[in-house]
């Protein structure tokens, strides 16, 4: 859905030293807007319209950022929560496509589940975190299982949906070539199902993101969300503010890092 | 209705000389059966696991004790107080980011200038993590009421504004020209051409945003308590009071089907002259 605004500056950046520059100029001057949110930024603060607690500068910001970057603070927590997340989407990824097929392909497994997703698909997943508190506890497996559970469905439906919109001519054109269900399911329904199972992922990822800093929030001890946290109950709002410009950055990251390997993965659509 | 068109004299009527045909149940009936069917299960096996061992009723409290305490909030009220007041930070947090979103997308698609300033925000700004920006909002705006809408309305606002924009730049240009020749203003524009074209797209945008706010309520609830279901919940469960938890995702799958459902409901009231209700 982001790729509707998004839409990358082709002009310029072909080939060549002389496109390259031209490119780089494009994109600078599409993203001054945000510079123009630094400068009005740093003008509140030093103007005293707003009191310094409430708006630390930037220059103090980015000093504090880097300061926790050597110390290796950063670095280390974020590797906490990245790992909890990975594993969480990972496991969520495997068995979502995995249920969101045998339900297109079997009606049995449809109607069993069908209704479980129905009732579960409109429920905020954050609602869990006190239940997997109970579960598992404060440990990492309580965060990894909040995880998983929250990306689980999106790419249920999104796997189910793709795999039920295939075209009924490529199946039965697959099975009077004599190929098996097995063998169907993976030449033909999986790559014909994957534009919406990676967009049901990419839904997931975010998901995966909002509930790792905020069940970190609630329960944890390390990992980006208790930085933050800690930081702002001590009062350090310039690496409070540092630390939640990086999350941000990195889940932006995350999602345009992801945006690519799709437009890699389905290339062979394009052509 | 079927079993009482059967029980009725003229059902049968003298010239039926060949036996009534076999009534058959359509799919569809035997498809909803079997669904609740197996909800029904699934509630058996709560219950009965819980209450006779297999399962530690401190992790999972059997059903009929949920439901009990369910019973007891809605008579005392409480669950209305939650509700209502999730609600309320969900809907005005949700309105506001609408009510500011849709603005937003329409002069983006209008303006070159607005265009210029919000587009890499919003195409930055809508893969974030936005809970991450609550301690933000928390210092700002302290950690009452207000923090709390405010920090719903900044996450509805993003899928709003870039399905709003989406919806307007799909817009053949053919009836903007001819609304253009017949002499249409700016106004006349928005209202007879912009909006309605636009308007399947914008509540996709809304029936995204509303989720979202939703969670985002209740995250916030959580960690900055003040009543509500996610503060309640999370009361609960530092008290270790699973049925109490329980209770609360009982109550948040109701409300949460609910308000999912309306709007919805709502879609299809408003896309009643739309090809895609014919369906």
């Amino acid at each position: 859905m982001a790729d509707a605004v998004i839409t990358p500056s082709r002009g310029g950046g072909t080939s060549g030293g002389n496109g390259a520059l031209f490119g780089l100029l494009n994109v600078a001057l599409r993203f001054s807007p945000i510079l123009v949110l630094c400068v009005l930024w740093e003008f509140l603060g030093l103007s005293g319209l707003v009191a310094k607690q409430m708006l630390p500068g930037l220059g103090e910001i980015g000093s504090e950022f880097f300061r926790m970057l050597f110390t290796g603070d950063l670095l280390y927590n974020t590797a906490r929560s990245i790992s909890r997340a990975a594993a969480g989407l990972g496991c969520a990824i495997v068995v979502g496509m995995l249920i969101g097929l045998l339900m297109a392909t079997f009606r049995s497994v449809r109607l069993l589940l069908n209704p479980i997703v129905q009732i579960f698909y409109p429920m905020p997943k954050s609602a869990l975190i006190p239940v997997v508190m109970i579960w598992l506890g404060l440990g990492d497996s309580s965060k990894i299982l909040l995880i998983f559970l929250g990306c689980l469905l999106p790419v249920v439906v999104g796997t189910y949906n793709g795999a039920r919109g295939v075209n009924p001519f490529l199946l039965w054109s697959a099975a009077s070539l004599g190929a098996s269900r097995i063998e169907v399911l993976r030449e033909v329904v999986l790559p014909a199902a994957m534009p919406d199972i990676l967009s049901g992922c990419r839904t997931a990822l975010a998901f995966s993101f909002i509930l790792m800093v905020s069940s970190e929030f609630v329960i944890a001890t390390d990992g980006v969300g208790y930085m933050i946290s800690s930081l702002g109950d001590g009062g350090l709002y310039p690496g409070m503010f540092a630390v939640i410009f990086f999350v941000a950055a990195i889940g932006f990251a995350a999602d345009r890092g992801y945006a690519v390997l799709v437009r890699r993965l389905l290339r062979w659509r394009e052509a | 209705m079927m079993q009482m068109a059967e029980a009725h004299p003229l059902a049968h009527t003298p010239e039926q000389k060949t036996p009534p045909p076999r009534r058959h149940i359509s799919p569809k009936l035997v498809d909803t059966g079997v669904q609740i069917g197996v909800i029904v299960a699934l509630a058996a096996i709560w219950e009965f696991g819980a209450r006779y061992g297999a399962i530690n009723p401190f992790l999972l409290p059997p059903l009929s004790t949920v439901l009990e305490r369910l019973g007891d909030d809605v008579a005392t009220g409480a669950v209305f107080i939650d509700l209502g007041l999730t609600l309320y930070r969900a809907l005005l947090g949700f309105f506001i980011g609408a009510v500011v979103g849709i603005p937003v997308g329409i002069l983006m698609a209008r303006s070159a200038l607005v265009r210029w300033f919000f587009d890499p925000l919003v195409s930055i700004g809508f893969p974030m993590p936005k809970i991450a920006f609550l301690p933000i909002f928390i210092l700002w705006f302290d950690i009452y009421d207000t923090s709390k809408i405010i920090m719903v309305a900044f996450a509805c606002f993003f899928p709003i504004v870039s399905a709003t924009y989406a919806g307007c730049m799909g817009i053949d240009k053919w009836p903007i020209w001819s609304a253009r020749s017949m002499g249409a203003r700016d106004r006349e524009l928005l209202w007879e051409v912009y909006l309605p074209m636009a308007m399947p797209q914008i509540l996709t945008g809304l029936q995204v945003a509303l989720p979202t706010g939703m969670i985002t309520t209740i995250v916030t609830e959580m960690l900055m308590g003040g009543r509500g279901i996610g503060g309640t919940m999370i009361m609960a469960g530092r008290f270790a009071d699973s049925v109490g938890v329980f209770a609360g995702i009982v109550e948040i799958i109701i409300l949460g089907f609910i308000v999912v459902k309306s709007l919805e409901l709502v879609r299809r009231r408003l896309l009643i002259w739309h090809p895609e209700s014919r369906r």
